[in-house]
């Protein structure tokens, strides 16, 4: 129990810093997203990722993060492009993606038809109803575009319309004419296909078309959802199990149209710093992604927030949050983009420490954070802080006003934060005194030495415990856990809590009282304190000393202690291993004994046969003619074989076959003898008769 | 004293002499049994000597000399032409069943010595 509470003690410190309250600790893109990336999309043989779509994502997933992969087969991936781009049958879909990834590798252009290629997404374009086909196959056209050739769309108004005339009311729209669902996710690759019209169109676009977009998006935006510390997504109003793609691929989506549309679009489009800032909260919040698919939505979203037109997003981060008193540790906060990228120059200030129960840290007044311009570091003395858990709110201020526009901050931050410190035990002192509190015989505790008291009581008196903790600053502290344990020699263990009053702890316990629950066993008690919690450095399980209890015989009918655990391993552990003690075998005569009766027993054989011989036996009545005689020697042969069979049988032969081969021969037997010996019943008849 | 065994030697003399007019067949079997028995007598000394360990072999070896010698017994009344009782009886028939009992007792013996 003692190495429970200890290990529970130290748990508890651990988790404590490890806990985090309604937000998870939001970090920027970092090398453990790289190396991540090369452990995730690990190409097949032949180079490529899987399918296009698949190959497509893990390229532009590298390219975003800045991997360099030199092991990669980039000629395996070009011909697949080149192939699939030059089929006649490939689908839109698949010819978007040959094109993105081209736009990537950098694949040379020689062998491909780029101009049977655009007629063919024009065409699908001019007849397509359905939003997917007018994405792909816009996307495509504009690939080839960037990659040089001239690209006209045919009607442009008219596409334009095509795809608007799908959007709904709330701001999602639907995939295709027929269909009545409408996603979120729809709207975003509807956008990336308006924008896509808008890049291809050049100048002949109508900027009042876009605006009418913009009332799409302001309604899409206000469908955004929001968690407590200010992340926000998008998500599906109605799921269709097929179709749904989770908040991430739905947020990935949007971010993807609206920072499309932004960027061909010459006005500015009114969304505000704070949804960006959420957006790129919400991305970075899911930390390393586990799937391939989740890496590429988020790697791809945060390229787009990072190179958008609206606002740029900011991201604060702390590289510790938990911030030792003990090591003079001091607050570090990060200001970046959502990539580690350093950002312009701006000032981080704290504004307030609030507690758990959201008060405010009454002397603390704002504090703007000093700025290490060699390690981009902002950093805080924060000595006068006492240990405990504290939200900090920071704010964020571009030192160039003009650029406050084009960045988001994120406005107040609150970021989670323990103090831990050392806890001095102050007046621990542990005292028995005589019910009547007549006299006290006081003995005092002190951590740093190592002596154990020795106590000795009986059921008439009382022991007091009392003790005060103060925390590093000198003032005094309530940890989670204070604990004080008696455990009797047989492992029985009572827990007690002492109370606070006025800084300080007091435990009496009255052993007149607690004669009952001790369950009347009298002995030496170990005295064992623990105290625990999160922000103590020195969480500790003290071991007093032992009191010698005297207490009242139990009366029949008192409560007996409840049995203790059983050491597992004792009771479910391996047993001593059995030793089979196989029969002795009998005793057996020695074998010249066995051998020499064994010739005994022929002996009384030879006895019968000397005595046939003495009787006068003969041959006589043996049958002389030929076929009477062959049958007497059948007769005989048959009974000799019977009873070599049964040799046999007691040798190796089982019952099953000695009984098998008997049928056979019973029978020639039975035939034979009757032959014989109804001969013999028939001359010995003659002879009579004669 | 001397008279009791002068009986004796003449009652011996005459059992003799009375045996001697059997027919050969009838000492034949006589002769068979005792064979049997001295067989069965032979074992019974040496697992009074060695112990019983193997006892359903003693007991088959045992079994098939006394099982036998009860045939022989059986044969010899069929066959005796004294015997009133079997006077129909062809002497050919009781040797057939004497062969016949015979052959199913040794395949018992067999199985059960194991």
């Amino acid at each position: 129990m003692a190495k429970q509470l200890k290990v529970h003690v130290f748990l508890v410190l651990i988790c404590g810093s490890v806990l985090l309250s309604n937000g998870s600790v939001i970090r920027p893109i970092s090398d453990a997203h790289r190396s991540a990336a090369t452990e995730l999309f690990v190409p097949s043989h032949d180079g490529s990722f899987g399918s296009l779509e698949e190959t497509y994502e893990a390229l532009r997933t590298f390219q975003v993060l800045g991997v360099e992969r030199s092991g990669d087969k980039t000629e395996g991936i070009c011909k697949t492009v080149s192939e699939k781009l030059s089929l006649p049958d490939s689908t839109t879909k698949d010819i978007f993606h040959a094109l993105k990834i081209k736009g990537i590798l950098g694949c040379s252009t020689e062998l491909v038809d780029f101009d049977g290629i655009t007629s063919r997404l024009q065409y699908v374009i001019n007849d397509a109803s359905s939003l997917l086909e007018l994405y792909y196959s816009l996307g495509g056209l504009l690939s080839i575009k960037e990659q040089g050739q001239n690209v006209i769309l045919s009607d442009v108004h008219a596409t334009f319309q095509a795809i608007k005339a799908l959007s709904q009311s709330d701001g999602t729209w639907r995939y295709d004419t027929n269909s009545p669902g409408s996603s979120t996710f729809a709207a975003g690759i509807a956008l990336e296909a308006l924008a896509s019209v808008v890049s291809l169109a050049g100048s002949d676009i109508d900027q009042s078309k876009i605006a009418v977009v913009k009332k799409d998006i302001n309604k899409l935006f206000d469908r955004i959802k929001r968690y407590d510390d200010g992340t926000l997504y998008f998500d599906e109003k109605n799921v269709d199990p097929d179709q749904y793609k989770g908040p991430l691929g739905t947020s990935a989506s949007v971010v993807s149209g609206v920072s499309a549309l932004a960027a061909v679009s010459s006005e500015k489009l009114n969304i505000g710093g704070e949804k960006i800032s959420g957006l790129a909260k919400f991305f970075l919040s899911i930390g390393v992604p586990g799937t391939t698919k989740d890496f590429f939505y988020q790697i791809n979203s945060l390229a787009s927030l990072e190179s958008n037109r609206v606002s740029i997003p900011l991201i604060l981060s702390l590289p510790a949050t938990v911030l030792s008193l003990t090591s003079k540790d001091q607050l570090k906060a990060e200001v970046t983009t959502v990539f580690g990228s350093p950002s312009p120059p701006l000032t981080v200030s704290l504004l307030k420490v609030l507690t758990p129960d959201s008060k405010e840290v009454t002397h603390f007044e704002k504090k703007e954070l000093e700025y290490d311009q060699e390690n981009r570091i902002h950093f805080l003395d924060i000595s006068n802080i006492d240990v405990g858990k504290y939200s900090l709110i920071f704010e964020v201020s571009m030192n160039d006003p003009e650029l406050a526009e084009n960045y988001a901050t994120g406005g107040q931050i609150s970021v989670t934060t323990f103090l831990t410190g050392n806890v001095k035990i102050d007046k621990a002192e542990i005292a028995i005194s005589d019910s009547d509190a007549s006299s006290e015989s006081v003995k005092k505790l002190d951590l740093s030495k190592d002596s154990m008291v020795s106590l000795s009581a009986n059921h008439l008196q009382k022991m007091r415990l009392s003790l005060q903790l103060k925390t590093p600053l000198g003032k005094s502290f309530k940890p989670h856990q204070l604990i004080v344990k008696l455990q009797h020699e047989s492992k029985v263990e009572h827990l007690f809590v002492p109370d606070m009053s006025s800084k300080q702890y007091n435990l009496v316990l009255n052993f007149l009282g607690l004669v009952e629950k001790f369950y009347y066993l009298s002995g030496r008690y170990n005295i064992e304190l623990a105290i625990g919690d999160a922000v103590m450095e020195n969480s500790l399980l003290w071991s007093l000393g032992s009191i010698e209890l005297d207490l009242p015989e139990a009366p029949e009918k008192a409560p007996k202690p409840r049995a203790q655990p059983v050491d597992p391993l004792s009771r479910f552990g391996p047993k001593e291993e059995i030793s089979h003690i196989f029969r002795s075998p009998e005793k057996r005569p020695p074998q010249e004994l066995s051998l020499g009766f064994m010739g005994l027993t022929l002996l009384p054989l030879l006895a019968f046969l000397i005595g046939l011989l003495r009787i006068g036996v003969n041959f006589k009545g043996f049958p002389s003619s030929a076929v009477p005689a062959s049958f007497a020697v059948l007769f005989h042969g048959g009974i000799g074989a019977v009873l070599l069979l049964y040799v046999l049988f007691w040798l190796k032969l089982d019952l099953f076959t000695t009984l098998k081969a008997l049928g056979f021969l019973g029978v020639f037997l039975l035939f034979v003898g009757h032959r014989t010996l109804s001969y013999l019943a028939s001359t010995s008849a003659k002879q009579k008769t004669a | 004293m001397a008279k009791a065994t002068n009986d004796a030697q003449l009652l011996i003399q005459s059992l003799r002499k009375a045996y001697a007019a059997t027919p050969t067949n009838l000492k034949i079997i006589d002769l068979y049994v005792v064979y049997a028995v001295l067989t069965a007598l032979i074992q019974v000394v040496y697992m009074a000597l060695v112990g019983s360990f193997p006892f359903n072999s003693f007991l088959a070896g045992i079994l098939s000399c006394v099982g036998t010698a009860v045939l022989a017994v059986c044969l010899r009344i069929q066959v005796n032409k004294d015997n009133k009782e079997f006077k129909d009886l062809p002497p050919e028939r009781a040797f057939a069943d004497f062969v016949l009992c015979n052959l199913v007792l040794h395949l018992v013996i067999m199985n059960f010595m194991g």
